[in-house]
């Protein structure tokens, strides 16, 4: 049996909002009769997307991570709803009967995602059904994936069993894997949001000018960690990812021309250190 | 020989005529629609043969026709025909509109009778030979798929019951037109088959049900034209509802007493940029071919958002076609094929979207990132376009970056890292400049350091730019466009800071391999030569002045042409000083030469009257325009005696009018256009698209309310002046798509039918072995132009035709001959120097009270004002609005250093004032903008006045309230809406600004 999932890449999202309002555009005021209600038009985000703010100075990083209903196989709004309010479908999209779900607002309030949208007027819980009722007539992908601009929107239909070993290949997360609710969203290059970053640039001085070194090897050592080494680009930057999140000790040395200098710190958010800079 | 002639030679008069009345039989017969809409009228319409003083008349009665020969005594209609060849010729489809006209001109084809009738017997003569054409797709569930266009993309439109369920991207076929294949460094890279649309395309069906759609005509409560017209109360007053009869009567009345009463050029017109689309309904079209009928005084466009282009750049490279931007042929694959780097600078292109473009430069420009070509990025904001690509970010202060531009002139001079073969071969006047870059001319070296000083960037990071520049092949993207626009050229020191990015251009061989001016943004290598006309062409309006209707549209589709009398004219940018000084003096928007834009013009002109009454034509205008307060004050002046304000929805100023009259959208009327397609001035911008996409924009659904199709408003309004004739030639909005579908090369290639029922048409690319060739490679290699541009004009090529730029030498001219000539101008001399600017950090005095610099960037995820408030979808987008206690607030961006000095915390409401006004705005706290800078985005459609208008702040968050109507350099109205200097506090409450 194969079922949906979809991935999202986001490096390549760049917020633009073309999935969002196609959401918005599908389900505001729109009744799909036997899949969802109307949503409002004002404040009813079956998606959102949540913006990943890093770095200091002029050394940043922000990352767009879109959000909606995560069609969960273990969906925890299904084990709070009654009178089988919310169901799996065999193609592993996750329904809320828009009448058997009146009244249920626990069903809302169990998503750890925050992506069931409690309708206060008609008394419903509601998401983003993975746009059900236009697959079944036909369409061939989820509208937010047409509108999409950078392919950052992939679905597949395929058997769990292949989803796994893809994401498991291509290094694909979910949200809040340690819930455990088995999601059917995937996400790509996802983990520059669980980690930090350190970057600096190496200067070298000379009598009157201050310049930058390109291809100084820089090393980043941290506890019992493997070093890893990188070289200055033609900026005489270096940055280092794939740090924790958590204060962490580390020392940056810096190697270049015969000489080394190096600094040990505690790092405790990405950001940008001061510069290492060499007499000539 | 044409067909209708061919037949005419065959068929006798009295054959049409029985024809014609059996055909009307049969079509009322057949079609429910046309039997209900030939009851509609009593009347006899008689066909006359003048030279006979013979004919036929046709009898309309209860919905049923009856002909007889001879003349009727007493018709309400009278179609004339000189003689029967002439009647044969023009009466047998299809039509030759050429003879039609022709006819019409040498008056022997004559129309006679009231308007109402006239019009009526026309258009149910026209409808009787279109009633059988379909459109529409089935779809499950009842559904029907309509195809539309607008200013961010071509979409498919699904109605059910009349009512529109959704708008969703054009996805192409298989058997649309196969896409193209770009070869670069071992790979191969084609678009996604599909329309990569805007944002401010994709809220469209929430702004055909808004709120703030006006839905039936209204009048200012205290208003009365025959008395007490209070226009004091104007944005206080309120209005009511009226009849269209009653409102139609109001402006007709107002626009015959200010002709007869006032005199000429007392009708001022005034429209918003980038209408909705459609070559049938857009301003240059439906509204030029009415204003000119009763004659105008026309606010006209200035180069807006090219100001540093159009009077900077335009003197060193040409263009003055293109308002001073580059040429966009074969960037794209020669940036991929060939760069090293691209270094984006004032270039946001995954914001803006380049020009009508939605998003389809984003593919682009994610294949550049996965072919490892470097990003540099120069903005005091960290844009949208560095966060998905990344690269290096640089952030000078605001205004500055032409001291950042001479200084990397400086080490490439000083190091030898710029193309000498290349200057010394085809371009003039290089040691000059450079002697000032050095500081041989007695200045200052403009060395890293000292550039330091002034923008804030470490000389270190200049010298490092400067030297990988010096050394690979680069693309500068500067501006939006990677060759035209950007924030930078809306400062004060926009003109100098254009003109240098073109000399950096020119300084690396700009036309050489992987060395040009874009950001991917423009030159996919589609078809460039197949014919559909651009919006800027006038569609309808047969102005040959004001549009560029004379280049091929007035040809390829024959229409009645119209000619504006009036020849004061105000620019958009002084219309307050005009209104309330009285007088202002403007430059001449001059596209054929370089140097017309010296040319002055004053207002009021020699002859005519002031602007007494306004036709206000769309509603967002305060908000693109400097010093908004001061425009505020102008439509609230007595000096205007009459307000029209014919708007779709209620925006800023419709408050301010004293009549109100409906317009419907693009999606409740007729209408046919192609996706990115303005023609002239963005002449192929089509090439930004991944496809190029015709569209038919069908009528999806009847207007909302009482709103009316602004083509039948206008047409509403002649009827009312007696020239519905001459303005609508008989035909409704379907008529005139049909004839536009007809000028173009569309007919070769898909029949009317077909394109009708489809909804559109993908334009096949060039092959590969016939790609135009890469912009100014032929200027590099001294050849002769060979992109598909016509332009400049002849006499503008000095040294031989089409060799050769648009300069006085037809080389690049480091130091234009344009600007050296005049009398010299201190703010634009001939020499590109820097010069501070105004209003900015070097302003010490007034940063006393304002001491942040305030960047208004044109906004992401409207079209300036163009999917903004009215309550679009796009109030919903948190990087675009904010709600706070039920009202959407716009957003102002701070970083965290200065929102600490101010206590302001993230989300916190804030006033952004100045002397001039001020703005509500919810804080964002980031370290995406510089230090000492605070962003807003400008083109707000909401204004919402906190107390007295013009006089307090504005919940709505216009950023022009506080930007200064100064322009940049006295010779020129290029406005600078990104010199401003604010203080920023948590908002008390409190209306004023002061």
């Amino acid at each position: 049996m194969t079922k949906w999932n979809m991935i999202l890449d986001v490096d390549r999202c760049n917020n633009c909002r073309n999935c969002f309002l196609s959401v918005l555009d599908e389900y505001a005021e729109n009744e799909h009769a036997g899949y969802s209600a109307p949503t409002p038009r004002k404040g009813a985000h079956l998606m959102e997307i949540d913006t990943h703010e890093r770095g200091s100075g002029q050394d940043l990083d922000v990352t767009y991570v879109p959000v909606t209903c995560n069609h969960c196989d273990d969906a925890p709004c299904m084990k709070a709803a009654e009178k089988g309010a919310v169901y799996t479908r065999p193609d592993g999209i996750v329904i809320i009967d828009p009448v058997k779900s009146k009244g249920q607002k626990q069903i809302a309030e169990a998503c750890p995602f925050g992506r069931v949208y409690w309708n206060e007027e008609l008394q419903i819980p509601q998401i983003w059904t993975f746009d059900a009722h236009l697959l079944d007539q036909g369409w061939e992908r989820p509208r937010m994936a047409d509108a999409c601009p950078t392919l950052a929107i992939e679905t597949v239909k395929c058997s769990d069993a292949e989803m796994e070993s893809r994401a498991r290949r291509e290094n694909l997360r979910t949200l809040q894997p340690e819930l455990g609710t088995k999601p059917r969203i995937y996400y790509r290059n996802l983990d520059r949001i669980f980690e930090n970053f350190v970057s600096g640039s190496v200067l070298v001085k000379s009598a009157d000018t201050l310049d930058v070194v390109e291809g100084a090897e820089v090393a980043l050592r941290r506890n019992e960690e493997k070093t890893i080494e990188t070289r200055t680009d033609f900026f005489g930057d270096f940055r280092f990812t794939g740090l924790p999140c958590e204060a962490t000790e580390i020392e940056i040395e810096v190697r270049t021309g015969g000489k080394t200098v190096s600094r040990r710190m505690t790092l405790a958010r990405s950001g940008r250190v001061d510069p290492f800079i060499l007499e000539a | 020989m044409g067909i209708a002639k061919l037949a005419s030679k065959f068929v006798s008069f009295d054959m049409i005529m029985f024809g014609l009345h059996k055909h009307l039989i049969i079509t009322r017969a057949r079609y429910p629609e046309f039997a209900h809409k030939m009851a509609e009228r009593d009347l006899v319409a008689q066909v006359m043969i003048h030279q006979e003083k013979s004919g036929y008349w046709f009898e309309f009665t209860s919905g049923k026709v009856r002909l007889s020969k001879g003349v009727h005594e007493k018709p309400d209609v009278t179609l004339g025909f000189r003689d029967r060849r002439t009647a044969r010729e023009l009466l047998i489809p299809p039509f030759d509109w050429s003879e039609q006209i022709h006819a019409q001109k040498m008056f022997r084809l004559t129309m006679d009778g009231r308007p109402d009738d006239t019009a009526w017997f026309q258009r149910l003569l026209m409808r009787s030979t279109t009633i059988g054409e379909r459109y529409g797709q089935n779809r499950p569930g009842g559904e029907i798929r309509y195809v539309n266009n607008n200013n961010g993309g071509p979409v498919f439109v699904d109605v059910k019951d009349g009512r529109i369920v959704r708008m969703t991207p054009v996805v192409l076929r298989d058997d649309d037109a196969k896409s193209w294949t770009i070869t670069a460094r071992g790979r191969k890279f084609t678009p996604p088959r599909r329309a990569a649309i805007a944002s401010h395309a994709l809220c469209m069906k929430s702004r055909v049900y808004s709120e703030d759609r006006i839905m039936y005509p209204m009048k200012r409560v205290d208003f009365d034209p025959h008395g007490e017209r209070n226009p004091g109360n104007r944005g206080v007053s309120g209005h009511e509802r009226i009849s269209w009869d009653e409102a139609l009567d109001i402006v007709a009345g107002e626009i015959v007493r200010c002709r007869t009463q006032s005199g000429p050029g007392s009708i001022g017109t005034l429209i918003s940029a980038h209408h909705l689309w459609g070559n049938v309904g857009y301003h240059l079209s439906a509204a030029h071919r009415f204003w000119n009928l009763i004659g105008h005084t026309y606010i006209e466009h200035n180069p807006e958002s090219w100001e540093g282009w159009f009077w900077g750049a335009m003197h060193h490279w040409g263009h003055s076609t293109r308002a001073g931007a580059g040429d966009p042929y074969g960037l794209v694959e020669d940036c991929l094929r060939h760069a090293d780097m691209i270094v984006f600078w004032s270039s946001d292109p995954e914001a803006t979207g380049g020009c009508y473009a939605g998003t389809e430069g984003s593919i682009r420009r994610q294949w550049a990132k996965e072919l490892g070509i470097e990003f540099v990025h120069i903005d005091p904001y960290f844009n949208h376009t560095a966060q998905v690509l990344g690269g290096k970010w640089i952030a000078p202060r605001p205004g500055t970056s032409n001291a950042l531009a001479l200084a990397i002139a400086f080490v490439w001079i000083d190091e030898g890292l710029y193309d000498r073969d290349y200057v010394e071969r085809v371009t003039t006047g290089f040691d000059e400049w450079k002697a000032h870059i050095m500081g041989e001319d007695g200045t200052v070296p403009k060395t890293p350091e000292w550039a330091e000083l002034e923008c804030g960037v470490e000389a270190h990071v200049i010298r490092a730019l400067a030297r990988k520049w010096g050394k690979s092949r680069t693309y500068l993207g500067a501006g939006g466009w990677g060759n035209s626009v950007g924030s930078a050229n809306r400062q004060s020191t926009g003109v100098q800071w254009a003109r240098s990015m073109v000399c950096l251009a020119a300084m690396q061989g700009m036309g050489k391999p992987g060395s040009n001016m874009g950001n991917l943004q423009f030159g996919t290598p589609i078809d460039y030569t197949f014919y559909f006309p651009g919006y800027v062409e006038g569609g309808i309006s047969g102005d040959l002045e004001y549009t560029a209707a004379a280049v091929s549209n007035y040809q390829r589709m024959p229409h009645l042409m119209t000619v504006n009398s009036v020849k004061q004219r105000i620019p958009r940018l002084k219309l307050a000083d005009a209104i309330l000084d009285g007088r202002c003096e403007g430059n001449v928007m001059a596209v054929d030469s370089v140097t017309g834009q010296f040319e002055k013009h004053v207002y009021p002109a020699e002859g005519y009257a002031p602007v007494e009454m306004l036709y206000r034509y769309g509603s967002s205008y305060t908000a693109t325009i400097g010093d908004s307060n001061r425009l505020i004050e102008a439509f609230r002046s007595p000096k205007l005696k009459f307000i029209v304000n014919q708007s779709i929805w209620k925006n800023n100023e419709t408050v301010f009018a004293d009549v109100i009259l409906p317009a419907c959208t693009n999606y409740e009327r007729w209408d046919i256009g192609e996706w990115a397609n303005p023609g002239a001035l963005v002449f192929h911008a089509q090439s930004q698209l991944n496809h190029r996409v015709v569209a038919m924009q069908h009528k999806c659904i009847e207007p909302v309310g009482e709103s009316r199709s602004d083509y039948e408003i206008f047409f509403a309004l002649s009827k009312k002046l007696g020239l519905s004739d001459y303005y609508s030639e008989g035909m409704t909005e379907y008529d005139w798509v049909k004839r536009v579908y007809e000028s173009s090369d569309m007919p070769k290639v898909m029949p009317w039918r077909t394109f009708l029922k489809r909804g559109y048409y993908v334009v096949p690319p060039d092959s590969e072995k016939t790609r135009v060739p890469t912009a100014y490679s032929w200027f590099a290699n001294e050849e002769k132009k060979n992109v598909p541009d016509a332009t400049p004009v002849a006499s503008e090529y000095n040294t031989e035709w089409l060799k050769g730029l648009q300069t006085q030498s037809g080389r690049f001219e480091f130091v234009p001959e344009t600007l050296r000539r005049n009398p010299p101008e201190v703010d634009r001399p001939a020499v590109n120097t820097y010069q501070r600017g105004w209003e900015g950090y070097w302003d010490e005095e007034r940063r006393q009270e304002y001491p942040l610099q305030m960047i208004a960037p044109h906004p992401r995820y409207s079209f300036h004002t163009m999917g903004d408030g009215t309550d679009s979808f796009l109030s919903e987008i948190e990087d675009h609005r904010v709600w706070v206690d039920g009202w959407p607030y716009t957003k102002m961006r701070i970083h965290p250093e200065d929102a600490e000095a101010r206590a302001i915390r993230d989300r916190a409401l804030v006033r952004v004032a100045n002397d001039r006004g001020g703005l509500v705005c919810v804080a964002q706290v980031t370290a995406r903008i510089r230090k000492g800078t605070v962003h807003v985005y400008e083109s707000s459609s909401l204004y919402r006045s906190a107390g007295e208008p013009g006089k307090s702040v504005d919940l709505g968050g216009g950023a022009n309230q506080v930007s200064s109507g100064r322009m940049q350099v006295r010779n020129s109205h290029a406005g600078a809406g990104n010199s401003i200097l604010v203080e920023v506090e948590n908002w008390d409450g409190k209306a004023g600004f002061q």
